[in-house]
């Protein structure tokens, strides 16, 4: 099952009606994961990150209009039925969101939530569920499972609850796990732990994940590749090494020195000027054009750069790559 | 963290405060037993996770909670018992910025009238005019342009709200703000806008600072002196230096191996000490040491001891029984990230 | 203050779009000019007897007929429309002061304060409307002012309640805290922070009230204890002409539709005015967030 392609999207776009017009979401994204790889997916608010994963996987608004090529395992979504996408989605992916609050329900136990997509994807008994659910609870470091498997939601603690999420998303054996700013509500040591956890599941069950953050640090520790999006569309893309050590977009750069570091000792930030541009209205070529401290040229204004490989497995949406080396 | 030099440049400080809230499940100790002084000029920064008492310790210094027990002193005034009334105008000495600068501004307030409200409420300003020329100089100030009084905050970016409401902090001529996580709901290229602004104000205004966040990296960059929290008690403080270098106590060195770094190859091979469990509740803290049930170097005599804040360097002080040794050997023989 | 300006045209141009809030809109118009010059519109005076004329079905002399003293229907529906009018406005005027103050400081200080004002509220509350605005005219003698303070009594703890449900949410929004934080007093943060704040559902509930007050009032007038004869009223006249029902429905028809049509209108702006005022219009922040 190695290096099999679990989910792979094509030229996505996701256009959303608002009152004050069109939103343009997400702009051509292409991308792919492979079984027992993370694939992360990087942005600040408004980058159309979650919104091109969300629309892939079928969960987009009903306001939103996706075209492209979305296939699962394979199967290109489109041809099947909604019932068949929703049956696909549920046997073979598994979603965890930033609050686990609102991904349980709060008047079921934890257990009966995490047995019933096993009841319904693979024809558990209510009993066999329910062993189930124990089994996946102590999975994920849940201690004493068996009395927790009868725990409401608002009698775990955050983290706690974080990993029953995780449990129900794992339950199905998912070919596929979606992980949305998973720790962005969690403490600095609780995140730590989720994070470990994903990554000792994913080498033990060899789900491939797609991470979506907007914490580089994260993503560094757990990512095998790396997709950094800005405006809805991916702005550069490669393995995690290549992206972080030798960043090409003078956005990615950017973003990479905005953090402080304490290592560094310095008193000024590099900043980018300005806030995200908003879905409703991007500029015309590229949509970095006006934070840039490049802006090589009037073509920046006017024209959408192409993504071009920089160097094998990596690949930069800008007219004026950074050479290898360039201070940032 | 007493200070040792004079009470001249003591702007504000904290003497065993304690602020402990009733509920329904019991007593919670949200702060319990904690001492900080805020010296003119200079940031202090107070990091700690969910639970540590940070907020409450920041909102204590305004008195916008009631002190169990401890004093509070505002500029050399024991404010502790002082009534609503009096409370009032010790608010324009002390000022806040709090995190979500969306929630933190009136939806039907223009930003103009934001900024004036202190202006307003401590007479600051003679006439109209005089209050709109101090609006404009304190939207110069934060780089807003100054059109920008008109429009409401649902108009701005979360980056321009958050310097709105800088400004309304600074309008009344604080001797001290209090940041409250002033930068975590905030995009990561903006964050790094509002950090170079405060520290910018702090050099032009000669401002006073108590920085409060769970971003260490931030404190550490922001920060003159560092105060770590847990379970409602200062753990350890110092410089940022000697606390990202020289962590004294378990619980700052496993928050510093907690930091995710933005190095692929680094963060993949850090020898990462992870804590098992979680915050125990505030209602019934643990006996002894606080962190004891989480420590991977608890030893029998942190159950019977509650370890106070020994000065273990200059101005390094740590409040546990084995501070230095216990980080030391729990770097030695760290937690190895893949085992289950 | 150019923010509540802002705002209010705002919700005013998005009422125009909305054709019910528009035809309520316009029923109401057309109610305040009735209220303003009925009697100058009136084709006849509202008590000129004519014997000879009594119950005359619809015609071009008496659009809506005349009654069984020969007056002209027409002429008394419009002339009654002022009676209506000031009964909404007043009563719901008594009880929008007293329910927003009582709510206001309920909601504020919380404590003992709120039990007290409250529990008092429940009680008024408790009683079925209709019955609890009999028993004080009972009280105070039966007539139009009487009728007013009842019916405002009588929604006072809507009143109240609404605005104390707001105001417990608006004082634990940050932006309230925010003002303490800077020292504010109390009244100044109930004044400009709270009140503002919750205006919408006040709006909102004094429309649907006005409808309401006016339907309580034709009901008091209907049993005899709100206006008096020979002074017209919606309700007296419905009472007069539930006797005429088969021989002349137009007694009862016109007097009727004028309640009917009123309370359709303030309960069509109303609701438009629920949807329009919620602060929540799409925002570029909104759509940003929508797509995170």
């Amino acid at each position: 099952m190695t290096n099999e392609t679990v989910l792979s999207v094509a030229d996505l776009t996701v256009t959303i009606g608002t009152r004050r017009g069109a939103a343009r979401a997400v702009a051509g994204v292409d991308w792919s994961v492979r079984a027992g790889q993370t694939l992360a997916l990087v942005g600040e608010s408004g980058s159309g990150k979650s919104m091109s994963v969300l629309a892939a996987t079928g969960l987009a608004p009903r306001a939103a209009r996706v075209t492209g090529d979305v296939r699962l395992l394979g199967t290109d979504l489109a041809t099947l039925s909604a019932a068949g996408r929703r049956r696909m989605r549920g046997r073979h992916v598994g979603f965890v969101f930033q609050d686990p609050m609102t991904s349980l329900n709060p008047v079921l136990t934890v257990g009966r939530q995490i047995g019933e997509a096993s009841e319904v994807h693979l024809g558990l008994t209510r009993r066999a569920a329910r062993a189930r659910a124990i089994e996946m609870l102590e999975l994920v470091g849940i201690p004493s499972a068996a009395e927790r498997v009868d725990a409401y939601p608002h009698q775990l603690s955050g983290g706690m609850r974080q990993r029953a999420v995780i449990a129900m998303a794992l339950v199905c054996k998912p070919d596929l796990l979606i992980a949305d700013e998973p720790t962005t509500a969690l403490d600095v040591t609780t995140q730590a732990q989720i994070v470990e956890l994903v990554a000792d599941l994913q080498r033990r069950l060899g789900t491939a994940v797609v991470w979506i953050s907007h914490d580089l640090g994260v993503v560094a520790g757990l990512a095998d590749t790396v997709a950094v999006m800005y405006g809805g569309r991916i702005v550069e893309q490669g393995t995690v090494d290549a992206v972080f050590a030798e960043p090409a977009h003078p956005y990615t750069a950017a973003l990479l020195a905005a953090r402080p570091d304490p290592d560094a000792n310095v008193t000024e930030l590099v900043t980018i000027p300005g806030t995200p541009p908003s879905p409703l209205e991007l500029p015309k070529g590229c949509a970095f054009w006006p934070r840039c401290s490049v802006r090589g040229d009037s073509r920046c204004e006017r024209e959408l750069p192409p993504l071009v490989p920089v160097a094998a497995g990596h690949q930069v949406r800008t007219f004026y790559p950074r050479q290898t080396g360039e201070d940032r | 963290m007493t200070g040792e030099s004079g009470a001249t440049d003591v702007v504000a400080g904290l003497t065993d405060l304690a602020v402990w809230f009733p509920t329904p499940a019991g007593v919670v100790r949200a702060v319990d037993g904690v001492s900080l002084t805020v010296r003119r000029g200079e940031t202090v920064g107070l990091v700690g996770e969910s639970g540590s008492g940070k907020s409450t310790t920041g909102l204590a210094l305004l008195r916008l909670v009631e002190p169990t027990a401890g004093t509070v002193q505002v500029a050399g005034q024991d404010v502790t018992r002082w009534s609503r009334r009096r409370l009032r105008r010790l608010r324009r000495r002390v000022a806040m910025v709090f995190q979500d600068p969306q929630a933190s501004l009136d939806p039907r307030h223009t930003v103009g009238a934001s900024i004036a409200e202190p202006l307003a409420v401590h007479r600051l300003a003679a006439s109209g005019a005089a209050r709109r020329d101090r609006v404009a100089e304190l939207l110069d100030l934060v780089g807003l342009r100054r059109d920008l009084a008109e429009r409401h905050p649902h108009e701005l970016s979360g980056g321009q709200r958050q310097r709105v409401g800088i400004a309304r902090a600074l309008a009344g001529e604080p001797d001290l703000i209090v940041l409250d996580e002033p930068i975590a709901s905030l995009d990561l290229s903006v964050q790094a806008q509002i950090m170079n602004l405060l520290r910018g104000l702090q050099r032009e205004l000669g401002l006073t600072y108590l920085f409060i966040a769970h971003d260490l990296a931030a404190v550490e960059h922001m920060s003159d002196r560092v105060a770590v929290m847990y379970l409602g008690r200062i753990v350890e403080s110092g410089t940022p230096a000697q606390i990202w270098r020289e962590p004294a106590h378990p619980y700052t060195a496993a928050l510093l191996s907690a930091v995710p770094v933005a190095d692929p190859p680094v963060q993949r091979s850090r020898q990462r000490i992870i804590l098992a469990g979680e915050v125990p509740s505030p209602i019934d803290p643990p006996t002894g040491c606080r962190f004891r049930t989480r420590c991977p170097q608890a030893r029998p005599d942190c159950a019977q001891t509650d370890p106070v804040l020994v000065e273990i360097g200059s101005g390094h002080e740590a409040a546990c029984l084995f501070a230095g040794e216990a980080v030391r050997a729990m770097r030695a023989q760290p937690v190895n990230a893949s085992s289950p | 203050m150019s923010g509540s300006d802002s705002t209010s045209r705002r919700a005013l141009v998005a009422l125009g779009r909305d054709p019910l809030a528009v035809t309520g809109g316009v029923v109401l118009v057309l109610l305040v000019v009735a209220g303003l010059a009925g009697s100058w519109l009136a084709p006849a005076g509202i008590n000129e007897v004519d014997v000879d004329r009594m119950l005359q079905p619809p015609s071009w002399a008496h659009p809506f007929g005349t009654d069984e003293l020969g007056r002209d229907v027409l002429s008394r529906v419009l002339v009654a429309a002022r009676v209506s009018l000031q009964v909404g406005a007043v009563s719901v005027g008594i009880a929008l002061l007293a329910g927003v103050t009582l709510g206001l400081f309920a909601g504020y200080y919380q404590g003992w304060l709120d039990n007290v004002l409250m529990r008092c509220m429940d009680v008024l509350f408790a009683f079925p409307v209709l019955l609890l605005a009999v028993a004080i005219v009972a009280v105070l003698g039966p007539g139009l002012s009487t009728a007013m303070v009842a019916i405002g009594v009588v929604y006072t703890p809507i009143f109240a309640r609404v605005t104390r449900a707001g105001v417990l949410s608006v004082r634990e929004q940050v932006f309230v805290r925010a003002a303490v934080a800077t020292g504010a007093s109390d009244l100044r943060i109930m004044r400009r922070h709270v009140l503002p704040n919750i205006a919408a559902p006040l709006i909102v509930q004094t429309s649907l009230s006005l409808a309401f007050a006016i339907l309580s009032e034709a009901a008091l007038s209907f049993l005899g204890l709100g206006v008096q004869p020979p002074e017209p009223a919606w309700g007296r006249m419905l009472y007069d002409g539930r006797g005429f029902v088969t021989d002349a429905w137009w007694l009862g028809f016109f007097p009727g539709a004028a309640i009917f049509l009123t309370v359709l209108a303030f309960n069509l702006v109303g609701d438009a005015l629920r949807d329009v005022l919620d602060p929540r219009q799409l925002t570029v922040s909104e759509a940003r967030r929508n797509a995170g």
